[in-house]
C-alpha cells in the first residue's frame, strides 16, 4: 500500500513513494533522514516529534504521512540557516534549555510557531505556557525554556 | 508503521460514502487523534479507513440565510478558537476549544471527531448540547438531521450508520440568540488532560427573570447529558441567590457519575453541584442579571 506524495522539507522539494500506513514522524526519520523530531511517548502527548506543517504545529508521530502531501514541512535540522541559529535556537543556547536534548527538537518547532504567532501581539508568560503545553520536558523545569522564549521574542 | 489493512482517500463527501460502502469494515479518519492511537494501540475495529482529513467541505463555518450557524464536522479546535463568527455568536464554543488537550492536539482534532467517539468527556460535547445543536449527517439514503442528544446511544455509541458521514453541526438563531454562555473544564491538570468534569450553560435574562437556562455536562453521566429537570424546575424564576442554591440542590438528581481511576463518583457530584453555581451565577452576570 503505496502513495507517492510530494512535499517540501525545510524548503527542499521532495517526492517520495510512502507506504500508507507511515506517519510523517516514520518518513522524516527513516525515509528523509531527519532525525532531529524524535519519538517519546507516540501518541500525541509528549511533543518530542512536533513539527510544522504549513507553519502549523503538530506532533508528526500521529500526523499520516499522506497527510504531508502537497504541503511544507518545517523541522528543527531547517531552523538553522548557512550556519546560524535562528533566534530560538541561539536563545536556547544562551539561556541553558537544553539538559539531555531529547525533547529539544520539539520544544524549537513549539517555541518558532510561538513566536512566528506572537510576533507583533503582546503575549504573557501564560501564553507561553499555554502554547507549550504540548511538550513535555523531563530534566530543565521548562523555567529556562520559557525565559529562551521571551529572549527570542526580542531578536529578530 | 500503524496496522492498516486498506486506505482510501475520499475526494469529497459523496466519495466518502461511496467509499464506506465499499467495505463495510471501513471507518473515517478526520484529525486521526483518537483514531491514530487507537490503531496503533492494536485496538480493532480501525484497521479499514477512509481518509476525510482536511476534506474542504467538512471545514466550512458560516451562517444560512435563517441564521443557523453552521459548523463543519472537520473544522479544529484552532479553528473554532480562532474564528471570528464563533466568538461572536457562540463564544462557549470558543472557551471550550481552548480547553482540549495541547497546542498540537488542538491543530488537527475536529470537532466532528470529538462529538462520533462518542466520550462522555468531549469538551465541545456539553456546549453544543446547551446549544441545541442538530447534526447533519450525510449517506447511501440522503440527509438525516439528528438533535445532539439523541445522538449519543450510550458510552462510545452514537447514532450514526457505518456509511454515514457527520457532514456539519447546525445551531439555530433562536438557539443563540439573545443567550449568554460559559464553560467550565474542571480538570487535574490545565492542559493535556481529560475533564474530571466539563459544565456548560447557557441562560437567557429578562427584567432579572431566568427566561431561559440551559445547563449541560460531560462526564456526569455515562454520555454528555442535559440536567432538564433542573432547567424546568428553575425556568421563569427570579434571579437571586434562593435561586442559586436550588440549581445546585437540584442537579444532583439530574446525573449520574461513576467512580474511576480519575475521581470518585463522590468527588464528581461536589464538583457538578459546585460548578452549577458558579457556572449559572457567571452567566447570569454576563446576561446582565442581578443575583440579590
Amino acid at each position: 500500500m503505496n502513495k507517492i506524495i510530494t512535499f517540501t522539507v525545510n524548503g527542499k522539494k521532495r517526492e517520495l513513494n510512502v507506504d500508507v500506513r507511515s506517519s510523517l514522524l516514520d518518513v522524516l526519520r527513516e525515509i528523509v533522514g531527519m532525525t532531529g523530531a524524535k519519538e517519546g511517548c507516540g501518541v500525541g502527548e509528549c511533543g518530542a516529534c512536533s513539527v510544522l506543517v504549513d507553519d502549523l504545529l503538530v506532533d508528526s508521530c500521529i500526523y499520516m504521512a499522506v497527510w504531508a502531501d502537497g504541503k511544507s514541512i518545517r523541522t528543527v535540522e531547517g531552523e538553522c540557516r548557512d550556519g546560524k541559529l535562528s533566534s530560538v535556537q541561539k536563545s536556547y543556547v544562551e539561556k541553558g534549555a537544553v539538559q539531555c536534548g531529547f525533547c529539544t527538537p520539539g520544544f524549537v518547532m513549539a517555541s518558532t510557531a510561538f513566536k512566528e504567532r506572537f510576533k507583533d501581539k503582546t503575549f504573557t508568560r501564560d501564553d507561553i505556557r499555554r502554547e507549550h503545553a504540548g511538550n513535555i520536558c523531563r530534566c530543565t523545569g521548562y523555567e529556562s525554556i520559557i525565559e529562551a522564549v521571551e529572549q527570542s521574542m526580542e531578536e529578530d | 508503521m500503524f496496522p492498516l489493512k486498506s486506505y482510501e482517500k475520499a475526494e469529497s463527501v459523496d466519495h466518502a460514502i461511496q467509499l464506506l460502502q465499499d467495505n463495510p469494515e471501513a471507518r473515517p479518519i478526520a484529525g486521526g487523534t483518537d483514531v491514530l492511537i487507537r490503531l496503533r494501540d492494536g485496538k480493532t475495529g480501525y484497521d479499514h479507513l477512509v481518509d476525510i482529513h482536511q476534506l474542504e467541505a467538512l471545514r466550512q463555518i458560516k451562517t444560512d440565510e435563517d441564521g443557523t450557524l453552521v459548523i463543519g464536522s472537520g473544522v479544529t479546535f484552532s479553528m473554532a478558537m480562532e474564528s471570528e463568527l464563533i466568538r461572536e455568536i457562540i463564544p462557549i464554543l470558543s472557551t471550550a476549544s481552548e480547553t482540549v488537550g495541547g497546542p498540537q492536539v488542538r491543530n488537527v482534532a475536529t470537532i466532528g471527531g470529538n462529538i462520533c467517539n462518542g466520550v462522555t468527556s468531549a469538551d465541545s460535547a456539553s456546549p453544543l448540547m446547551a446549544l441545541n445543536t442538530v447534526l447533519q449527517l450525510e449517506g447511501p439514503r440522503g440527509t438525516r438531521l439528528v438533535p445532539i442528544a439523541e445522538f449519543y446511544l450510550g458510552p462510545g455509541k452514537v447514532d450514526i450508520g457505518q456509511q454515514e458521514i457527520l457532514v456539519s453541526f447546525r445551531i439555530g438563531e433562536k438557539d443563540y440568540k439573545g443567550y449568554y454562555g460559559h464553560y467550565h473544564k474542571y480538570a487535574m491538570r490545565n492542559a493535556m488532560d481529560i475533564a474530571t468534569i466539563g459544565c456548560a450553560a447557557l441562560c437567557k435574562i429578562e427584567a432579572n427573570q431566568l427566561t431561559d437556562l440551559r445547563l449541560a455536562y460531560g462526564v456526569a453521566a455515562p454520555v454528555p447529558i442535559r440536567c432538564t429537570n433542573t432547567e424546568q424546575a428553575v425556568i421563569g424564576k427570579p434571579v437571586n441567590r434562593d435561586l442559586i442554591r436550588e440549581i445546585e440542590s437540584l442537579v444532583e438528581k439530574d446525573v449520574n457519575p461513576r467512580t474511576s481511576w480519575r475521581a470518585s463518583k463522590e468527588f464528581r457530584l461536589q464538583i457538578i453541584s459546585e460548578l452549577s453555581n458558579r457556572v449559572v451565577t457567571q452567566v447570569i452576570e454576563k446576561a446582565g442579571g442581578r443575583i440579590e
